[in-house]
């Protein structure tokens, strides 16, 4: 776009007769009245890459990814045995995050650690979406009747404390990292469904999907096609967001004793374990496990946060 | 309204139903009878469980003598303390742990809210930064891992606070820090978000172009509408807060219900997981049930849309 | 007659990401005591904005008057604190919105709204403003005012809580009174009910109003002149009979010419193209890109006004002596 800039002596009077002729239509002017236009998911992007917060957590969670890969394979020392001579050993060259209560070392522990913990969170995030779905695209695609049972099927799941059925299924079945999981994921998809059915329901009665309906195509493909890109944010969201409660849920459960135990590392397991250190001093037994679960946690939120904002169509300028 | 309340009632009844059917399932299903195990060494109180639960007796009738003791409020003794009953240990642990509840959800409440109004009414300015900043830290750090880093620091090694047990004040405040921390920062986030959606309200800019004074808008306009989501999530936090208890009664040593629980769990004392299981959920729905009744009552639309209130 | 309001040279901007938004850029009009200004444009031109400044509830930030004078009753609202400038909302001037439904607070009963605004500024008692509340329920046109008062918004259909609206912005009697397109989220048999309904306070209290629409049906029926806006500026005003027969700018024509009457024939013309960036506005006129007129000065000097008569006036170049020829010669084309 071209301004050309007009000297501020030309007045009223002093303007020349010569334009005072039909003005060229400016081929391009018609063109730049539409302003460019970004895909929904570009944009997105291009607002989370904006907001530091959020990246920083993206690029603590690739870190992590990759150490809870490579973390245990890289150390010399064993995750699960350790020297007893070598108890308590402060950070050094050769334990770098120092070593606990059994002479073991924490900072392959820390690693071994996060692999369950990622392991979790994203089990967790993965089961409870695809059940989410299900149910919810079902209950919000259907409407009335069938709507109105899974809801109340989702208010009654809703309504029991989790972590007491997750406590119970532990005790039935037994601690392992597979009960863990599914104890999580009996009561945990309920959310990710009141999600999906919430957007199911808005975007099934805009116009595209009724043209759709009306050409007779399939409900399943409707649903795959029409809906569920439509409403991949808030989905991608609550994924996001529910991998850290499921982190903190294994946690917890490891620290009273009921999900990974001893020797077996898991950051619940290794703060649990270093519950007597912190009186006599061995601050690192606590510190480490406690630092990257926090800081796992806090990154995970931050990105959540960031996605929510990027992806929410009514902050698009 | 009062259909709306018969709805919540029915679900809730129906919810506590659930729940107690399948404590009894999965109790069942523990392989071998839960009361053979080596921890109940004691032969008479194993014949008083057996008898007591009906162990002889065909699976149906055992379910209906079951729910029959619970409606009557008879959970039987315990394994691990022969000369007790579990409602001998509810009723011990249970006012503690209430305690503990009722003042964390104060102090969250109230903080939380707090800080959500600061930041929201200086929106994208330092408050608001340093609200929302720590509002994901206390998010993001586990209670009890909070638990065992303010023992560490203010007990030990500065000796403010008493290290552990329920005595005074004074042993209340670490508990109460690090079981508060999350719930508020929630609180927090929640109050902000939706108080920056309604002071972008129509009826807001009305309130305004009235000339009302920006406190009362605030408080008579803003507040009360943004405070309602806030009440619909009171009751799922305060869920969150009992059974994060458990934990935290268990580093604090306060022999509050979550330890008596933890214990039970520890020692496969079945007749207090089962007895501890279902006074504990049926006291959350109850809470649940309570809250959704309160925010009927708030927030008027409720009562003629109750089709649309989910 | 006298001049209630007086707006000179109003210049107003909002500060975004994407830079500022320029989005009044100099607006002339006035309002005499007692009549209807209509002030028409497509969404976007400024003119909610404009009428948010009068009343300084402009967000700031983002949003910032940077220039002009808004004198009403002699008084230059700009300048003044606002403290003092929350004495004269409600009670002077007062303010309704486009949404009836979402204008009212949900949670509170319409009494309690309605006389909030009276107990704010006036010291009366309960019984006092209660007997005024059920007053204006009356005048509004509200049936079982005493019954009603007790109720929620959601009770009331959109019609009759725009009339509650109504109520509350005239409970304070003020002088001047600003409808931010009052009828554009209404079904149109009760758009006429609610326009009667202002003729008929207007009537019954002589109150002054500025109206904000972009549905020439609504000028058509209760304004007594017209301020047409594009791109942040004021292009033509003029009385409702001179700006419907006589329309001299080519975007009012143009906005005359798409809008459905029955005693035409032929298609409707819509204005081609869209309205321009106001990040960064033409230094010209910025209807020129749009303009089947458009001549090479319109891009370069934005035109002065010419009066057409004592109340019509219109910022063209077409209206330059040296135009008529190129009007002319297209004529011909």
């Amino acid at each position: 776009m071209e301004i050309k800039q007009v000297p501020p002596q030309v007045t009223k009077e002093n303007i020349p007769d010569e334009w005072f002729t039909p003005r060229e239509k400016n081929k391009n002017e018609q063109e730049r009245l539409a302003r460019p236009s970004l895909s929904y998911w570009k944009d997105a992007w291009r607002r989370l890459s904006k907001n530091y917060l959020a990246m920083s957590g993206l690029v603590f969670i690739v870190i992590l990814i990759f150490m809870a890969i490579f973390g245990p394979i890289l150390s010399p020392y064993e995750a699960s045995t350790g020297v007893l001579s070598m108890q308590y050993q402060p950070p050094s060259a050769e334990h770098w995050f120092g070593t606990d209560n059994a002479g073991r070392d924490v900072f392959t522990r820390t690693w071994e650690g996060a692999r369950i913990s990622l392991f979790v969170g994203f089990m967790a995030a993965l089961i409870d979406v695809t059940i989410g779905i299900i149910w919810g695209g079902i209950s919000g695609y259907k409407g009335g009747r069938t709507d109105n049972v899974m809801m109340r099927i989702i208010e009654i799941l809703y309504g029991i404390p989790y972590l007491l059925v997750v406590i119970l299924l532990l005790v039935v079945l037994g601690p392992s990292l597979m009960t863990i999981i599914i104890a999580l994921t009996v009561t945990g998809w309920v959310g990710m469904a009141r999600i999906v059915r919430g957007q199911v329901m808005q975007i099934k009665n805009y116009e595209y999907i009724l043209a759709s309906k009306a050409f007779g195509t399939k409900t399943s493909r409707i649903i795959r096609r029409g809906l569920l890109p439509n409403s991949m944010g808030p989905i991608i969201v609550q994924m996001t967001l529910t991998v850290p409660s499921a982190i903190f849920a294994e946690a917890f459960l490891s620290f009273i004793g009921l999900g990974i135990s001893s020797p077996n590392a898991s950051w619940g397991v290794m703060a649990n374990d270093s519950l007597g250190a912190i009186l006599s001093g061995n601050w690192w037994t606590l510190f480490f496990p406690a630092f990257f679960i926090s800081l796992t946690m806090f990154a995970f939120n931050v990105l959540g946060d960031g996605l929510q904002d990027a992806l929410d169509p009514k902050l698009r300028k | 309204m009062l259909k709306y309340i018969l709805k919540k009632l029915l679900i809730m009844l129906f919810t506590l139903w659930i729940i107690i059917t399948l404590t009894f399932v999965l109790m069942v299903s523990v392989p071998g009878s839960p009361f053979n195990s080596e921890s109940s060494s004691n032969e008479i109180v194993q014949q008083n469980l057996e008898k007591h639960y009906n162990l002889d007796k065909p699976m149906h009738i055992q379910y209906l003598l079951y729910l029959k003791s619970v409606v009557t409020f008879d959970f039987g003794p315990s394994i691990k303390q022969p000369n007790q009953t579990v409602n001998d240990l509810l009723g011990r642990g249970f006012p503690i742990s209430a305690e503990l509840g009722i003042v964390t959800i104060i102090v969250a409440l109230i903080s939380g809210i707090t800080l959500g109004i600061l930041a929201a009414l200086r929106h994208n300015r330092i408050i608001d930064y340093a609200a929302m900043a720590i509002a994901v830290l206390g998010i993001s750090i586990p209670n009890f891992i909070l638990a065992t880093l303010l023992i560490q620091q203010l007990s030990v090694n500065w000796g403010i606070f008493p290290v552990a047990t329920w005595k005074s004040w004074s042993h209340m405040v670490l508990p109460v820090l690090a079981l508060a921390t999350g719930p508020m920062a929630i609180i927090a986030r929640l109050t902000r978000s939706t108080m920056l959606e309604v002071l972008t309200q129509d009826y807001i800019k009305m309130a305004r172009a009235k000339g009302l004074a920006p406190w009362k808008i605030i408080v008579k306009h803003a507040l009360r509408n943004a405070l309602m989501p806030v009440v619909t999530i009171m009751g799922t936090l305060f869920v969150g807060i009992m059974t994060g208890s458990f934990v935290i009664e268990q580093i604090f040593a306060i022999p509050g219900m979550g330890k008596y629980f933890v214990e039970s769990i520890n020692h496969r004392d079945f007749p207090v997981i089962m007895g501890t299981t279902v006074f504990y959920s049926s006291f959350l729905i109850i809470m649940l049930f309570l809250v959704d009744i309160a925010y009927g009552i708030l927030d008027p639309r409720i009562k003629v849309n109750n089709k649309e209130g989910d | 007659m006298e001049k209630i309001l007086e707006v000179t040279d109003l210049h107003v901007t909002f500060a975004t990401y994407g830079g500022t938004v320029q989005a009044v850029r100099g607006v002339d009009f006035h309002l005499n005591k007692g009549e209807t200004l209509a002030i028409v444009g497509e969404s976007g031109c400024g003119k909610s904005v404009t009428v948010n400044a009068i009343m300084r509830l402009i967000p700031n930030p983002p949003g910032r008057i940077t220039n002009g004078k808004i004198l009403f009753k002699g008084q230059d609202l700009t300048k003044l604190k606002e403290k003092k400038m929350r004495s004269i909302r409600g009670v002077d001037i007062s303010m309704i919105f486009q949404d009836p439904m979402t204008a009212l607070n949900p949670t509170l009963t319409i009494g309690n709204q309605l006389m909030e605004g009276l107990k704010q500024h006036h010291d009366v008692t309960d019984k006092e403003a209660k007997r005024r509340a059920l007053e204006m329920l009356d005048l509004v046109g509200i049936p079982n005012p005493e019954e009603r008062l007790k109720q929620y918004p959601h009770q009331f259909s959109g019609g009759m809580r725009q009339r509650i609206v109504i109520a509350i912005a005239l409970i304070c009697e003020p002088e001047l009174l600003i409808a931010d397109e009052p009828t554009t989220a209404l079904d149109v048999t009760i758009q006429a009910q609610i326009l009667e309904l202002f003729e008929r306070i207007q009537e019954v209290t002589g109150v002054s109003i500025i109206l904000i629409t972009h549905d020439l049906g609504v000028v058509a029926k209760i304004a007594d002149r017209v301020a047409v806006m594009y791109a942040g500026k004021i292009i033509e005003t003029g009385m409702k009979r001179e700006i419907f027969y006589r329309p001299q700018h080519p975007y009012t024509k143009g906005l005359l010419e798409s809008v459905p009457r029955l005693d035409t024939k032929g298609k409707l013309q819509p204005i081609e193209g869209t309205p321009p960036d106001l990040f960064s506005p033409p230094t010209g006129c910025p209807f020129t890109a749009r303009c089947p007129f458009a001549m090479e000065v319109c891009d370069k000097v934005y035109p002065e006004s010419t009066a057409m008569s004592d109340s019509h006036t219109v910022n063209c170049w077409l209206q330059d002596e040296r135009a008529k020829k190129v009007l002319a010669t297209m004529a011909t084309n």
